[in-house]
């Protein structure tokens, strides 16, 4: 049961699990009686079933395409990006396309190799629960989140660039 | 030039306090050494072959005095008193200690500079002409541009791991691009449309480095109020579809030509649909505050000096040179622009002691409205000198080293610091541009030859630009031992292109000879009106190798 820590540096628990893509023939294996992230592709393709259900949600690995599930991300109640290596920044691009072009407005996670200085860059972009790497010291992760009380450019986080904020 | 305000000044704050947590967490050992690495880079800081060097962000290479005085002391308190002009406009110190760079971070937010995104993978320093806002052919002045890009760009949360660095350069003149835009990730050239209105022609996935490529066009025109949306859908299609397997597949060039340049520019005119009219679109409200920081100083109204000028030219040989080689034409009469060259035999090109910081920052104040400029060939330049104080001028640099008057010819060259300094390089570059000084130190000779860019880099990420040089020497590794191998005929102005490669590389001690019989060809072959690059185009590449490999 993984500590998740929130965008205001928070630290809470939860029991939602992220299954793994299934080798190619295996079926997908969904724990009993726990909530469960499952690659999004698959979620689309067993719609019928899971559409509306408050137990599953999906995961985006740092290649697939958010476009994807476009017009239906509300129907989830959580979305995960995977950031495989915390080198990889498309996970950023994939967390604003969800907030800002397919409007998602429910909780959205980063998971894999989450460190304390990417953080702020993840809330940013628009996600609102962080899993942590279990080696780095979570009682870190407000500071880290909150370095800077000040911004140049639009994001999910605010809208307005701090230069129209100028103006007014 | 743009003063900073309190929001910039509390994100310039905040920074050196983010960076002092960081590094104490890097030397507590809570963070690993390979992700400790794109946060000190992106704060300026490479761990080198020798000791750390710390590069230090000049914004589009301006400087004010008190800047240039702060950087003097930081050399002197933290390092060995001298620093390196790089070729972006960049200042870098050799030998500072780890431990210390927060607090030479702390020093320079003091007077409103920083060494943001200098490294890493991220958007780079926005470069552009050094002579911005003083020639007589720009649209515009391209530095207000500059400046808003780097606030956007200014640790942009989408962009902070791309693929691979993101390089901008913006041009504003219509005859000349001392900017090179077309070896560049992004390069922007001011243009206007058939209504007038201004704007930019858009180059994307030019480089250098492995695969060198000149940047195609992938927009005509862009008006000025898009440029932030659109270099933002540019570097999200990039960030999406940009390779991560292979790191010297990753530049936006190999996306670039691997989708074909349509096709690229295609995907960027749909992103950019969908954000064109976001809060990201500028405002003219926006340009125009930051235009009111570039505005002319307070020049006297004055006639061209010309009388005075030819007299003194006249009465002093040493003088004339100068004025005609390291001084340009103004925009306004009776004004200047005279460029300060590092480039003194003995000296690496670019290299200045804390002295000269110091000497260049008196001169700013005396000479040229307390500001100074860093150029791309690794010279300073003071852009508004009375003319009737040249002389006066030219008299108090001599004896600094700031008057060698080769700015544009053979001895002018760029250089990376190479392999006395660079844990990347696979060669030294220094001793091989000292020897060809020393070879070629007859100033008439050089002059006879004419502008001539040659260009050396340690290793294939050609720092030192050799792609693009007139005579492009690149140093290679051959089973241990240090070769340098040439090419001919690149150019980095609008008619940019990339040399090509003369033929097995050869011996440092070889090189000043096998630059001498390039000369040589050159010379015999010339007509009266050909500078090099122009025999070189119009005979090839043959005639040379002949020579060199004879």
């Amino acid at each position: 049961m993984p500590d998740v820590i929130a965008a205001d540096g928070t630290i809470r628990n939860d029991n939602w699990v992220v299954v793994a893509r299934p080798a190619e023939g295996d079926s997908l294996d969904i724990p009993e009686g726990q909530p469960a992230l499952i690659p999004a592709d698959l979620w689309l393709a067993g719609y019928e079933h899971f559409t509306g259900r408050a137990d599953i949600g999906v995961w985006f690995d740092s290649h697939d395409e958010p476009e994807l599930l476009q017009g239906k991300v509300n129907e989830l109640p959580l979305i995960a990006v995977n950031f495989p290596r915390f080198v990889d920044g498309r996970g950023y691009s994939i967390g604003r396309l969800l907030r800002e072009r397919f409007g998602y407005a429910g909780e959205m996670r980063a998971i894999g190799d989450v460190l304390l200085d990417q953080l702020q860059f993840m809330k940013r972009c628009g996600f609102d629960s962080y899993v942590l790497r279990a080696d780095k010291d979570i009682t870190k992760a407000a500071r880290c989140l909150n370095f800077f009380s000040e911004t140049y450019q639009a994001a999910v986080d605010n809208d307005v660039p701090l230069f129209r904020r100028r103006a007014s | 030039m743009y003063v900073y305000d309190e929001h910039d000044r509390k994100i310039a704050a905040e920074r050196v306090a983010q960076f002092r947590d960081q590094t104490e967490r890097a030397l507590a050992g809570e963070l690993s050494e390979e992700e400790f690495l794109p946060l000190r880079l992106q704060n300026g800081l490479y761990v080198q072959r020798v000791a750390p060097m710390l590069r230090i962000c000049v914004p589009y290479g301006m400087l004010r005095s008190e800047q240039l005085r702060r950087l003097a002391r930081i050399t002197r308190d933290y390092d060995k008193g001298y620093a390196h002009v790089t070729t972006r406009t960049n200042i870098q110190l050799n030998w500072p200690r780890i431990e210390d760079v927060p607090d030479i971070l702390g020093e320079l937010a003091e007077v409103e500079m920083h060494a943001n995104q200098t490294s890493g993978n991220c958007i780079r320093n926005t470069t552009t002409d050094q002579f911005s806002g003083v020639q007589k052919d720009e649209l515009a002045d391209p530095r207000p541009y500059c400046e808003i890009i780097r606030q956007w760009s200014t640790f942009h949360p989408e962009f902070a791991f791309l693929p691979r660095k993101f390089k901008i350069a913006v041009n504003a003149s219509e005859h000349t691009d001392r900017a090179a835009i077309q070896v560049h990730d992004i390069g922007l050239q001011m243009v206007r449309n058939e209504q007038g209105e201004l704007g930019f022609r858009v180059h994307v996935g030019g480089g250098l480095g492995r695969t060198p490529m000149v940047g195609p066009t992938i927009r005509e025109f862009l008006p000025e109020l898009d440029l932030l949306t659109y270099l933002e859908a540019v570097v999200r299609v990039y960030n999406r579809y940009g390779r991560r397997d292979n790191k010297f597949k990753a530049r936006i060039k190999i996306l670039v030509k691997a989708l074909s340049p349509a096709t690229f520019a295609e995907k960027v005119e749909a992103e950019w649909q969908q954000i064109k009219d976001s809060p990201t679109r500028l405002t003219n409200e926006e340009i125009n505050r930051v235009k009111a920081y570039f505005t002319e100083p307070a020049y006297d109204a004055l006639e061209d000096a010309t009388d005075l000028l030819s007299q003194q030219r006249f009465e002093n040989r040493e003088f004339d040179r100068w004025l005609t080689h390291n001084v340009a034409e103004h925009k306004k009469p009776g004004y200047a622009i005279v460029t300060l060259t590092l480039k003194k035999t003995g000296t690496p090109p670019g290299d200045v002691t804390d002295r000269q910081l110091e000497q260049i920052a008196d001169l700013a104040d005396e000479y040229s409205f307390g500001e100074a400029r860093a150029t791309h060939e690794q010279n300073m330049v003071l852009a508004d000198v009375r003319q009737d104080r040249l002389f006066e001028l030219w008299e108090a640099i001599t004896g600094m080293g700031f008057a060698t008057a080769n700015l544009n010819t053979l001895t002018d060259m760029i250089c990376c610091p190479g392999g006395d300094y660079c844990a990347l390089a696979n060669a030294k570059s220094l001793p091989v541009a000292d020897a060809i000084q020393r070879q070629f130190d007859d100033l008439d000779y050089l002059y006879d030859l004419g502008p001539i860019d040659l260009n050396i880099s340690g290793c294939m990420n050609a720092c030192g630009h050799h792609h693009v040089g007139h005579i492009g020497i690149l140093g290679v590794d051959k089973k241990g031992a240090e070769f340098y191998q040439v090419s001919l005929g690149g150019s980095s102005q609008h008619d940019a292109n990339i040399g090509k490669i003369l033929g097995p590389s050869f011996a440092r001690e070889a090189m000043p000879n096998v630059v001498s019989k390039i000369i040589d060809v050159f010379v015999e072959n010339r007509t009266e009106e050909e500078t090099f690059l122009d025999t070189y185009r119009r005979v090839g590449l043959n005639p040379f190798k002949e020579r060199v490999y004879a």
